[in-house]
């Protein structure tokens, strides 16, 4: 086994193996337990690295294992895999600092950090993956591993949203299954292609292809939230703040997206599913996500609670993006994949972290929290702002090319729908950001945690400001080589190649 | 209608009739006695397929798996009995709950 | 060297007589030198089917129709390895179930009568025997013997349990048992009749459409479903399976009722494919669905663990009835063939290590109520995870071996224009979630203060691991199995790649 096959390998060793020890310390062993997580994620963000820089310079990362009679399990670092696996890695390692800070001196944690580690596995595993068998089974695993966290507090609630988180995505792989193996039986077995593995087939499936089309789009579209299938996502709020983060920013919800552009981009090919009428469909849906989860968002209290509705609405940026004909939205798309990332792990880290040490868990709540914890609000303030496309945060860039897209393409209505949800996402970001800064501290705050030298421990402070940090930067150096808008722009050149 | 086809009849006969006492009486020791019967009439349909014709010797096979076949029903029947009894000694009845009840 | 086949049937044979006189302390010697043994053994067989194709021996040289014929493919040897992997971890488990057991009076597993079990023993290897005689056999009459001989050796083992309820569920699953025998023996004496052979091949050639092999062919099919207790004829099986050791629970689950099946599939494929119509494969299906459905429902109903399994194996059963209306055609046939035997062996896997770990939970409460699980994960961490790797395969999520059953009998489905088969399959994947959680949400629910707990027996939690771990990643092993599985096989090649690249 050379070291091109070794690597894709490796990446996911890199958090397997530290998960699959966790599950054997015992509960007191927290420094061991710390340092295998560090240790696995800083491992993996160097072979991430290498990887990056080998794929910038068109070496080709493959492993395979024959699993089915004529289908492989590949792992493959493609550009498109490489976005999502570099995301993972680095928001994989800032999560863990703050879920090692977050969960100090509560039960189970050697049960938690396992089930974190194998998680990320899955979504490496997801990102790499080179064709829908092998997407399918990260896919599962990822829900599975998932459970214990979405339930980890055992309380009975968590396990009513644990039964409804179950529901929802068992049902939507069950989908999805039917889906894929329909579609092997009707194209045979492929893998992922730029520009679509189906052009080839001829109008007599053409039929056959639509039903399978919505049947995937459905399956992956239970994880990244589509309307009406995101019912889940706001009960899913009871797990821990870490597994929150993680949840929406790179894990379920983002599998779920790469899921959609996987299958318009990889499976059916852009150019392939226009002529068969399936992307208006979907930008449609997706815009009418987008709009609906703005518009919950506005009136929930629960801070946590709003932010996974503005959850449902962000990631519906990158179907609209996909599923809008044109090389500039498909850029605007893809690279709110790690933008939509960076900004909601901070809001998310923030609102951890206003638990965590001030016991406050609304909206309500927060009046004047901005004098207390400044630093945490100077964070959240950033990530919010970028939500709503304010220059020169990351989300500005990606509402820029989803607009500018959209006159490219014709479609009005796109950018009608864009400026509708940004005035919702300030809508619902500004009057917090107002509550923070401008309203008098109503009195004693519900818990105070003894602080150490900063306004909350480090480990809940420093994750937030790393990504708030990011989310200036890659609006800021957007043009840079290595930045997400780069990688966007070259994936997006590669799958409208004729 | 020929020797063979009557003993088969008569075979596929006794079989039915232990099919009925297994399913319709209750009490284990007639189940048990049921099945014998049942047993009993597939060793006559297979004794009827020995006869080759007036002439001929018999076929040798038939017997060596009614023999076999004997010694199978046998040791069933023997572990049945056993069975039955420490069901009636700990339970102080020879039926089946189910039985017992309807 | 033409007779390995002999010794997988040879060994336990001999084992279990030694093991009855020899008595307890040469009991693990003479079960550990048997194991090794008959993987010995099974090795050799497995490389000969491999390079030569499917193996007949005749014993001592006395040729058909008196004499006794072996015969091996590629089914014969998978089921084979499965009774042996799977047959040799319960022993493992059982070493220590047994003495945990015999540490303390009066638990759940030792009824009224005490101590029986220096039997396990020998019932066990006895059993063993017999399963390996079957997947042996090569004519329908030796089956009639190895299976009633399974029957015998089963009930058995189910009443080593003692206790009221064991002795009951015992003499229920006795008479079903020999019930399905005697129909099954019917059948042999109408197909002599007719066709004037016994040997599986031999008959293959000489069946016709007469009035007498019709008669055969439903009673021995009413008999096999019987004793495979496939909706509605299942009505034995959860008492039994539940009430039994959880040695032996695993023991029938996972092996005994795919003994029945195994000789269903020889019969209907290579016996009677000539004659049957496709309307009475359609019927098995049905009755298949029928048992995933009700079997499920019933499942989430339980209030014991151990019932709750019990009725997951009557659901499980039905998918593989699934395979007879699909394997009709040549280019659909192969995959529901591979998929619908890959489907028993992976289930025996699952199903072994979940009794097995159902057990240890058993063992150590003194009872297996499932609402006072609570906390288990806490407990019994191996055990518990086991019974979620298991799970795992019995949903048919990957990368587990239930995964590769459900995407070939998917694939069949689909091809074969008959998709309601599928969607039968999903839901019923769906509903072997919703019982298998109704356990695994219990294992993180907080521990009570109040719960007396004993201390179990490491080897049992890891025998039960070692199972489930199998079951999860049989997926990824799954191309040998499967190539194996083509030997001999009904259905050849075209497997997975009759599509256009």
């Amino acid at each position: 086994m050379s070291w091109d096959t070794a690597l894709p390998v490796l990446v996911l060793l890199s958090s397997l193996v530290p998960g699959l020890v966790i599950f054997f310390l015992r509960e007191e062993q927290s420094r061991v337990r710390t340092a295998l997580n560090l240790a696995g994620a800083v491992v993996k963000i160097g072979l991430v690295g290498i990887m990056l820089w080998g794929v910038y310079h068109e070496r080709h990362y493959e492993t395979r294992l024959p699993l089915l009679p004529g289908l492989d399990l590949i792992l493959r670092a493609d550009a498109l895999a490489m976005l999502l696996t570099t995301l993972s890695a680095g928001l994989w390692l800032v999560t863990t600092i703050f879920a090692v800070g977050y969960l100090e001196g509560s039960p189970h944690r050697s049960r938690f950090f396992g089930f974190f580690s194998l998680c990320v596995t899955a979504t490496m595993g997801i990102a790499l993956a080179h064709n829908l068998l092998t997407f399918f089974v990260f896919y599962e695993l990822l829900t599975l591993t998932t459970y214990p966290l979405v339930i980890h507090r055992g309380t009975p609630q968590a396990l009513r949203a644990g039964r409804t988180y179950l529901v929802y995505t068992l049902a939507g792989s069950a989908v999805l299954l039917l889906g894929i193996v329909w579609l092997h039986r009707v194209a045979g077995p492929f893998s992922f292609t730029q520009g679509g593995a189906l052009s080839h087939l001829g109008p007599q499936s053409h039929g056959t292809l639509l039903v399978i089309f919505a049947l995937l789009i459905a399956g992956v579209g239970v994880k990244a939230a589509l309307v009406p299938l995101h019912g889940w996502l706001p009960v899913a709020m009871v797990a821990p703040a870490p597994v929150s983060a993680l949840l929406h920013a790179v894990a379920v919800v983002k599998a779920g997206a790469f899921g959609v552009v996987r299958v318009v981009y990889e499976v059916f090919g852009i150019r392939f599913a226009a002529d068969l009428g399936v992307t208006t469909p979907l930008a449609l849906l997706a815009a009418l996500t987008i709009v609906y989860g703005s518009l919950r968002a506005v009136v929930q209290d629960d801070l946590k609670r709003r932010l996974a509705y503005s959850t449902v609405s962000q990631v519906s940026y990158i179907a609209l993006g996909v599923a809008t004909p044109g090389s500039i939205s498909s850029i605007g798309g893809i690279v709110h994949l790690v933008h939509q990332g960076i900004m909601k792990i901070t809001l998310f880290f923030c609102a951890g972290n206003l638990a965590e040490t001030l016991g406050i868990h609304r909206v309500s709540e927060m009046n004047g929290v901005g004098r207390r914890m400044p630093w945490t609000m100077v964070a959240f303030t950033v990530a919010a702002l970028g939500m709503i496309g304010v220059p020169p945060m990351a989300g500005f860039i990606s509402k820029w090319y989803l607009g500018v897209g959209a006159v490219e393409a014709g479609q009005g209505w796109i950018i009608a729908v864009l400026a509708a949800s940004s005035a919702l996402n300030a809508a619902y970001f500004l009057p917090i950001l107002h509550t923070a800064w401008f309203k008098h501290p109503t009195g004693e705050w519900k818990e105070e945690h003894p602080r150490g030298r900063f306004e909350a421990d480090w480990r809940l402070l420093l994750p937030s400001l790393v990504t708030a940090a990011l989310v200036i930067a890659t609006g800021l150096f957007a043009s840079t080589v290595m930045s997400p808008l780069t990688w966007a722009k070259l994936i997006a050149a590669r799958e409208y190649q004729p | 209608m020929n020797a063979a086809v009557l003993y088969t009849l008569m075979g596929v006969g006794l079989f039915s009739i232990g099919l009925h006492g297994f399913l319709a009486q209750p009490h284990l020791l007639r189940k048990v006695l049921a099945l014998n019967i049942m047993g009993s009439g597939v060793f006559a349909v297979l004794m009827a397929t020995a006869w080759r014709g007036p002439q001929l010797p018999p076929d040798p096979v038939p017997h060596a798996l009614v023999l076999t076949g004997i010694v199978v029903a046998v040791s069933a029947t023997a572990f049945a009995l056993a069975l039955l009894r420490r069901i009636h000694t700990a339970t102080g009845r020879a039926s089946l709950p189910e039985d017992t009840a309807a | 060297m033409n007779a390995w086949i002999v010794w997988p049937v040879v060994v336990p044979l001999a084992a279990a007589t030694l093991s009855v006189l020899a008595g307890q302390r040469m009991a693990r010697v003479i079960i550990g030198s048997a194991t090794v043994a008959i993987v010995g053994a099974l090795a050799g067989l497995t490389l000969q089917v491999w390079q030569n194709g499917p193996q007949r021996h005749v014993i001592g040289g006395w040729e058909p129709p008196l004499g006794i014929q072996l015969y091996a493919d590629g089914l014969s040897v998978v089921m084979l390895w499965m009774s042996t992997v799977v047959g040799a971890l319960i022993g493992v488990y059982a070493l220590g179930y047994f003495a945990h057991d015999s540490g303390t009076t009066g638990t759940a597993a030792t009824g009224e009568h005490g101590d029986n079990s220096e039997l396990f023993w020998p019932l066990w290897l006895f059993l063993w025997a017999a399963l390996h005689a079957l997947f042996l056999s090569a004519d329908i009459f030796n089956l009639y013997v190895t299976l009633e001989l399974l029957g015998l050796a089963g009930v058995a083992l189910v009443n080593l349990a003692g206790g009221q309820l064991a002795l009951v569920a015992g003499m229920r699953y006795l008479l079903a048992s020999l019930l399905g025998s005697l129909a099954y023996f019917l059948g042999v004496a109408f197909l002599y009749a007719t066709c004037g052979v016994l040997d599986v091949r031999m008959l293959s050639t000489r069946v016709s459409a007469h009035p007498a092999v019709w008669l055969a062919i439903a009673v021995m099919t009413l008999g096999l479903l019987l004793k495979t207790a496939l909706f509605p004829l299942h009505f034995w099986l959860p008492p039994a399976h539940a009430n039994a050791p959880a040695p032996v629970s695993a023991l029938l689950s996972a092996l005994v009722v795919k003994a029945s099946f195994y000789l269903l599939l020889r019969l209907w494929f290579q016996v009677f494919s000539v004659v049957l119509p496709p309307v009475a494969g359609q019927v098995l299906g049905i009755l298949g669905v029928l048992a995933i459905l009700w079997g499920s429902v019933l499942a989430l109903r339980q209030q014991r663990l151990k019932l709750l399994v019990a009725y997951s194996t009557v659901a499980q059963i039905g998918y593989l009835f699934v395979l007879f209306p699909l394997a009709g055609g040549t280019a659909w046939g192969a995959a529901a063939w591979s998929g619908g035997t890959f489907h028993a062996l992976a289930h025996a896997c699952a199903k072994a290590a979940m009794f097995m770990a159902a057990g240890t939970m058993m063992a150590a409460l003194g009872h297996d109520h499932l609402h006072e699980l609570a906390g288990m994960g806490q407990r019994l961490p191996l055990s518990m995870f086991a019974f979620a790797l298991a799970g795992v395969s019995l949903m048919g999520l990957p990368p587990s071996g239930g995964f590769v059953a459900k995407w070939l009998l998917l694939d069949a489905a689909l091809a074969s224009g008959q998709w309601w088969w599928g969607a039968v399959l999903i839901v019923g994947g769906l509903l072997a979630a919703g019982y298998v959680f109704l356990v695994l949400r219990q294992a993180f629910a907080p521990l009570p203060a109040d719960v007396r707990y004993r201390p179990v027996p490491r080897v049992m939690e890891l025998a039960a691991l070692s199972l489930a771990l199998l079951a999860f990643l049989l997926g990824l092993m799954a191309i040998p199995p499967l190539t194996l599985l083509q030997i001999g096989a009904p259905f050849v090649g075209g497997l997975g790649t009759e599509a256009l690249p």
